[in-house]
């Protein structure tokens, strides 16, 4: 099978003045079309830079990312992010949050009448087609992240971004927000690549788990199938060993082989 | 009885400190007297009462100051009455300026002109000067924020050149333009446009990375970019800046205007020195003050209505 997204022999270094710092080593991963791959390991690991190359936002010191077999190295709609911290625009409504997207990747493919209804269509996909006219100051954190959920949706990407989407969300909050990303995975097919520290969250969502060990260097340490059915439902995994399973595999990953160490 | 008493209470102690901060101590028995209204009957007030909440408030805002001002004015009358004194009692003040006041208008050639032509001459250099500072002080503040070389390179220019007072910089103007008019102009600009530059790149210095991550993945150009996420992002700083500057302008024309003379407010006082007016400087003073006063409000409006939505998120 042919790669959709390829991350291929990634290396990133950072330097601050004669200071050099290796942060990730030889990340080598490919992803399937329609696939739903998260990335977990302990803070400082890199994964968020991660995420970040692959996103163009920063530079791999070396190796690429493959898009469809294209090298990609800059920012682009193509590799939409939705932020941790939702990063709307507070000036702008909602709508209006949602249409500086649709406006820039759509500019010759759609009328206005059809990015209008397109800038809806995805505020109505998450829920959000009511607050349209309201600012993020006016609405909650929950829905702020679905307003970033669908901005990045509108952009039509190739590949979801999540950079730990739901991290600074209540827990009823985010097991509402997974469930409803869950949904748009399902109904709409999306490639998606989801940083995230929380186990659960990671079983619940990916077809693959991709565990990272400890910086500084890290790599990935091991890659886990999530061979669970679609559609998943909350209630019935919490007794399904294949869940469980995939739960203490990742656990074991986590705090016995790659425990955490404070840096001194 | 104890019921109700009981949560009137309780909403009494709970309503104090936010009123307090808010209104004036008039406002206190007001609200403790609408409180059992709103609890008993959960309908609208009706219309009269509400009009007349909003008398009282304006009158809890606008009665102290009055009371203040009558007051000084007693002891300036009290004061400046006796015999000898140097300066004017109010009563005395009102009488010479009569004229002034009722005829803010009058034309007769030259200099001697109404007060209303020579504060419009005034805030027309303002006016000029103070456009000037605030394109090349935003431009200038973005270049320095954006670009850490170009902060670098002027930081130190700016940090240097701002502390030079005003009317330091009017000799040198005069010499330049080898006239009064652009002089004054000049001096506004380089007085109003330091706080502007260093407010419009401090914000743009501040803007959030995150923003920056939006834009690029949208891929907005450099241009989009300026005007959809900079200035929006920067605005309340800018705007801090641009009511400074509006400040030291008002400060520095009447100063300048002393010394380049012909129409304008800063040399009609000059004038009324010379002329032992002093009537006429204070009434002068007091117009000043009153305009300053605006223009200070008229951009920190101006900013609340740009800025509305960016400071709160």
């Amino acid at each position: 099978m042919q790669a959709y997204l390829k991350l291929d022999h990634i290396d990133k270094t950072f330097t601050r003045g004669s200071a050099t710092t290796e942060v990730l080593k030889d990340i080598n991963l490919t992803i399937e079309k329609g696939e739903y791959v998260s990335i977990i390991g302990h803070s400082g690991c890199g994964k968020s830079t991660l995420l970040n190359i692959v996103a163009g936002l920063t530079g791999a010191t070396n190796g690429g990312v493959l898009l469809e077999n294209r090298e990609v190295n800059a920012p682009g709609p193509d590799r939409a992010v939705v932020f941790q911290n939702h990063s709307l625009l507070p000036w702008l409504t909602v709508y209006e949050n949602v249409k500086l997207g649709v406006d820039k990747v759509f500019a010759r493919t759609k009328s206005r009448t059809e990015r209008d209804a397109w800038v809806m269509h995805n505020l109505s996909l998450v829920q959000m087609a009511h607050a349209k006219d309201k600012r993020p100051s006016e609405i909650s954190g929950g829905m702020k992240q679905r307003v970033g959920i669908a901005r990045a949706l509108a952009m039509e990407p190739k590949v979801l971004l999540l950079d730990e989407p739901f991290g600074a969300l209540d827990a009823l909050t985010r097991a509402h927000l997974q469930d409803s990303v869950m949904a748009l995975h399902q109904k709409l097919g999306n490639t998606i690549l989801m940083i995230t520290h929380d186990v659960d969250e990671a079983v619940l969502l990916s077809d693959r788990i991709v565990m990272m060990t400890n910086g500084p260097s890290a790599r990935i340490g091991e890659v886990l199938e999530v061979p669970l059915a679609r559609p998943r439902k909350r209630l019935e995994l919490a007794t399904n060993p294949g869940y469980l399973k995939c739960r203490q595999r990742v656990l074991e990953f986590l705090y016995e082989r790659h425990s955490f160490v404070e840096a001194a | 009885m104890r019921g109700p008493s009981f949560d009137h209470g309780d909403f009494h102690s709970m309503s104090m400190p936010a009123m307090k901060t808010e209104v004036s101590a008039v406002a206190i028995p007001q609200a403790t007297a609408a409180a059992p209204i709103v609890t008993m009957t959960p309908k609208r007030a009706p219309r009269a009462d509400t009009y007349a909440k909003i008398a009282k408030e304006t009158a809890a805002r606008v009665v102290p100051p009055l009371i203040v001002i009558a007051l000084l004015l007693v002891v300036w009358e009290l004061i400046c009455r006796r015999a000898g004194s140097s300066l004017p009692p109010p009563s005395k003040v009102f009488k010479d300026t009569r004229e002034l006041i009722l005829d803010p208008f009058f034309d007769n050639g030259g200099i001697d002109k109404g007060l209303f032509w020579h504060l419009s001459a005034s805030l027309q250099r303002v006016a000029y000067g103070y456009s000037l500072a605030a394109i090349v002080g935003i431009g200038l503040g973005t270049l320095v924020g954006q670009s850490v070389w170009a902060m670098r390179g002027l930081d130190p220019l700016f940090q240097v050149l701002r502390t030079i007072p005003p009317l330091a910089w009017l000799p040198l103007s005069l010499a330049a333009f080898r006239d009064g008019q652009p002089s004054a102009i000049f001096v506004i600009f380089i007085t109003s446009v330091w706080p502007i530059i260093i407010n419009t790149a401090v914000g743009i210095r501040n803007i959030p990375q995150d923003y920056r991550n939006v834009a690029a993945v949208v891929q907005l150009n450099p241009l989009e970019f300026f005007t959809k996420i900079m200035i929006p992002a920067a605005a309340p700083y800018m705007f801090t800046g641009l009511r400074i500057g509006i400040g030291l302008s008002w400060l520095a024309i009447v100063a300048a205007e002393m010394l380049i003379g012909g129409v304008g407010i800063g040399f009609f006082i000059w004038d009324a020195w010379n002329s032992s007016h002093i009537s006429e400087i204070i009434l002068a003073l007091f117009y000043v003050g009153i305009i300053g006063f605006v223009l200070d409000r008229l951009i920190a409006g101006l900013g609340k209505v740009v800025t509305r939505g960016t400071a709160a998120n």
